[in-house]
């Protein structure tokens, strides 16, 4: 009987002529695809085609190709389906997997059109003119006091702590644990150079990383790993992790295999025991639940913003109304292609709505209920681009935070086995000789210069629209228009055709 | 009362009768930080978060029924109740101990990590869920009477104990009892069926270790929460474990 029936999906070529044997591939290949006996092999059905090979090869003599091999066609029976079926019939269980969805469902932002100014209403060079990036998250007052007090102008109204952001993109919460130490480093210290924050994840504060307290939001989720009275004041905000857009729904396991003495240490818990977080917070079971957690978290911090994160599910809008409702002050939306760490394939793949429907159902809502002022909207798990940022902006989002697009910086190749530990960039992995790979400095200049350039491209597309600050666009549908979507889908989005 | 003489007293009595719990909080906050040994709450009816997240070695009594999440994130006070209490009493508490002299509600001891909550008669549902031990710190529960379902659930560490005492029908604890566990110990006293178990939990012999813990415990427990354990022997436990500490790692294929 054959041992795996499920063949390679790439096939790994080394040219034997230009290979000098220096054994780099070797000592690269995070998924052990290498070997030498007088010259280099590669088993390829260990490849993943996460390149580090191909990077590090100083010779270029390697190069990976998808494995040719025709299968016979079938529009219903695609391979995938085919592959996932001999995988389970082989060992029972179900399919795991890393990153956001990559089915290729209908992608809204792609459909989406940004507008600028002809001739009227002049546009901006916002290389020549001031153009205002600046978002503050947290609650707004309903209204604002002013009085008059000896010719100068005073604030007489209490306004809810806010946090400050220069640009209004933010890293989104990747737990240590399901990524390194050294990921975490990059993220702290690139959220402090480029005035925003970075999201501790589920698995605690690493102690090294409390001196960067103002450019940290630390999570809260259902494990409470890591969670003590200190760790919660270690940040400018604490978020309430509900839910996850690559698996809402569900918790999370993370396997023993990851807890080494570092992450044991920083999510108190003991070394080698799978880390297992229930699917719900037991102890928010209904809206008023939640409001006791969102009370319990200020009174524990001094009233610093809370942060209630959720994935984009099919009622989305009443679960974010009564979330503001509950007294939180930014509500985090995740969207279906939200990355993971690890999560079942038919979870990631085929639960949640897309993250641009969500954003515009829950702003409007909150809109029409008039309360809109009393929270932020972050818009995750789907964000790719500066156009990407704009559109979730015009769509009625405060800022944006980014996942997958930062660990794609710092070298990730997308080749989703983050869930085995192995990742050869250093990235989600615990192995220490893979951890040592991402060189925390080189990983926040890469994070620091791509949101730079998204920052120059948002203010540009500002320019083009005529406005002068982000906050001329949030939640300013009229500047967008949908090409090819449907009626249905128009008027969720309160988007009109291109056209009209 | 001046800041000067708060450093001075030693124990501190407020009267909270009808006090909002923001304002009774922040000044039970600032006591504690001047160095207050002990404080007095007289008049509770229902105020919530008391000694939330306090790191002070303080000791906080509480005179009337104090409302939900009692000690949550707390890390280091002894709260002494001399009445009933609500839910969440112990919420992700880190270390630090906590008296109920009369029965509590749901969900105490969610995700402890450390510290003790005694508690003399009943706890509701959801008791001690996914409490966890990490290095020296062992979180325990006890309490005196009956627990509803899902007691111990998803229990990762720490040690939870129930003594059955009181009025009451059927088992003294509900169903799903150690669901999902995989660490740390239940100690029941009373009938157990194996319907009520979770999968992953199974009933071990007492040692000698669980025997001379159990004598100390109950001891520190009943002069606590002034209880007369007259008839309650650490023999007539049963040991409740997980088998696995990985009850999850064969969900999954690659």
């Amino acid at each position: 009987m054959p041992g795996n029936m499920v063949t390679s999906e790439f096939l790994v070529n080394v040219d034997h002529e230009r290979c000098r044997r220096c054994k780099r591939c070797i000592l690269n290949c995070g998924f052990g695809v290498f070997d030498f006996q007088n010259m280099t092999t590669a088993d390829s059905s260990k490849c993943v085609a996460c390149h580090r090979c191909v990077v590090f090869c100083p010779e270029e003599a390697i190069t990976i190709t998808r494995n040719p091999l025709a299968f016979r066609e079938h529009s219903s029976w695609d391979v995938d389906k085919r592959k996932a079926i001999w995988k389970q019939a082989q060992s029972p269980g179900m399919i795991l997997t890393g990153m956001g969805n990559d089915l290729p469902w209908l992608n809204v932002f792609d459909h989406l059109l940004i507008d600028a100014c002809q001739v009227t209403n002049p546009s901006i060079d916002p290389l020549r003119e001031p153009m205002e990036l600046r978002t503050y998250l947290g609650r707004k007052p309903d209204s604002l006091k002013v009085e008059r007090d000896d010719g100068k102008f005073k604030l007489d109204s209490k306004v809810a702590n806010n946090i400050k952001l220069d640009i209004p993109i933010m890293f989104s919460g990747m737990s240590y644990g399901s990524v390194s130490l050294n990921t975490h480093r990059a993220l702290a210290i690139a959220a402090e150079e480029l005035g925003t924050v970075m999201n501790t994840g589920e698995g605690g504060l690493h102690k090294e990383l409390y001196p960067y307290r103002d450019h940290i939001i630390v999570q809260c989720a259902s494990g409470r790993f890591g969670v003590h009275s200190e760790y919660l004041n270690a940040g400018v905000a604490v978020e309430i992790k509900v839910g996850q857009g690559a698996k809402p729904g569900i918790g999370g396991h993370l396997p023993g295999e990851k807890i080494g003495r570092e992450v044991s240490s920083t999510r108190m818990i003991p070394q080698g025991t799978d880390a297992l977080s229930p699917a719900p917070h037991h102890d928010i079971y209904s809206i008023e639940d939640l409001r006791q957690l969102i009370y319990a978290l200020k009174e524990a911090t001094g009233y610093k913003p809370v942060s209630v994160k959720i994935a984009t599910v099919h009622n989305v809008a009443a679960i974010a109304s009564g979330i503001a409702r509950a007294g939180a002050d930014i509500i985090y939306l995740d969207g279906f292609r939200g990355g993971t760490g690890a999560a079942p394939a038919v979870i990631r793949d085929h639960v949640g709505i897309p993250l641009e429907i969500a954003l515009a159902v829950v702003d409007k809502q909150l809109r029409s209920e008039g309360i809109r002022n009393w929270v932020s909207i972050i818009a995750a798990g789907g964000i790719r681009s500066s156009a990407d940022v704009v559109k979730a902006i015009a769509l009625g989002a405060d800022a944006v935070g980014i996942g997958t697009a930062a660990l794609i910086a710092m070298g990730c190749r997308l080749c989703q086995k983050c869930y085995t530990g192995n990742c050869s960039w250093g990235i989600a992995t615990q192995r220490p000789e893979l951890t040592g790979r991402l060189d925390p400095d080189w990983g926040a200049e890469r994070l620091i210069n791509l949101v730079n350039s998204w920052s120059l491209e948002v203010k540009e597309v500002l320019g083009a629209l005529g406005v002068n600050a982000v906050e001329s666009l949030r939640g300013n549908r009229e500047r967008l228009r949908a090409l090819g979507l449907d009626e249905s889908t128009m008027d969720i989005l309160d988007v009109k055709p291109a056209g009209r | 009362m001046a800041k000067s003489a708060q450093k001075k007293a030693r124990s501190v009595t407020l009267d909270a009768t009808g006090q909002y719990y923001r304002e009774m909080n922040t000044e039970v906050r600032e006591l504690a930080r001047a160095g207050c040994d002990e404080i007095v709450l007289d008049g509770i009816n229902g105020q919530r978060y008391i000694a939330d997240g306090l790191v002070d070695k303080v000791r906080i009594v509480i005179n009337g029924v104090p409302g939900n999440d009692l000690g949550a994130f707390m890390d280091g006070p002894t709260v002494i109740v001399n009445d009933n209490a609500q839910d969440g009493v112990g919420n992700t508490m880190n270390s630090g101990k906590i008296v109920i002299r009369g029965h509590a509600g749901d969900v105490i001891g969610y995700g402890m990590r450390g510290g003790k909550v005694f508690v003399k008669g009943n706890v509701g549902y959801r008791v001690g869920i996914h409490m966890k031990s990490y290095r020296d710190q062992v979180p325990i529960v006890v309490a005196g009477g009956r627990a509803g379902d899902f007691f111990g659930e998803y229990m990762a560490g720490g040690l939870l104990v129930l003594l059955g005492l009181g009025e009451g029908e059927g088992a003294v604890a509900g169903n799903y009892l150690g669901t999902g566990m995989h660490g740390g110990t239940i100690y029941v006293r009373g009938e157990i069926t194996d319907h009520q178990l979770g999968s992953e939990v199974r009933e071990f012999p007492l040692c000698d270790d669980d025997i001379k813990m159990l004598a100390d415990l109950l001891a520190e427990f009943a002069a606590d929460v002034e209880i007369d354990l007259a008839g309650v022997e650490p023999d007539q436990f049963k040991k409740l474990q997980p088998f696995s500490h990985r009850p999850y790692g064969n969900l999954y294929c690659y």
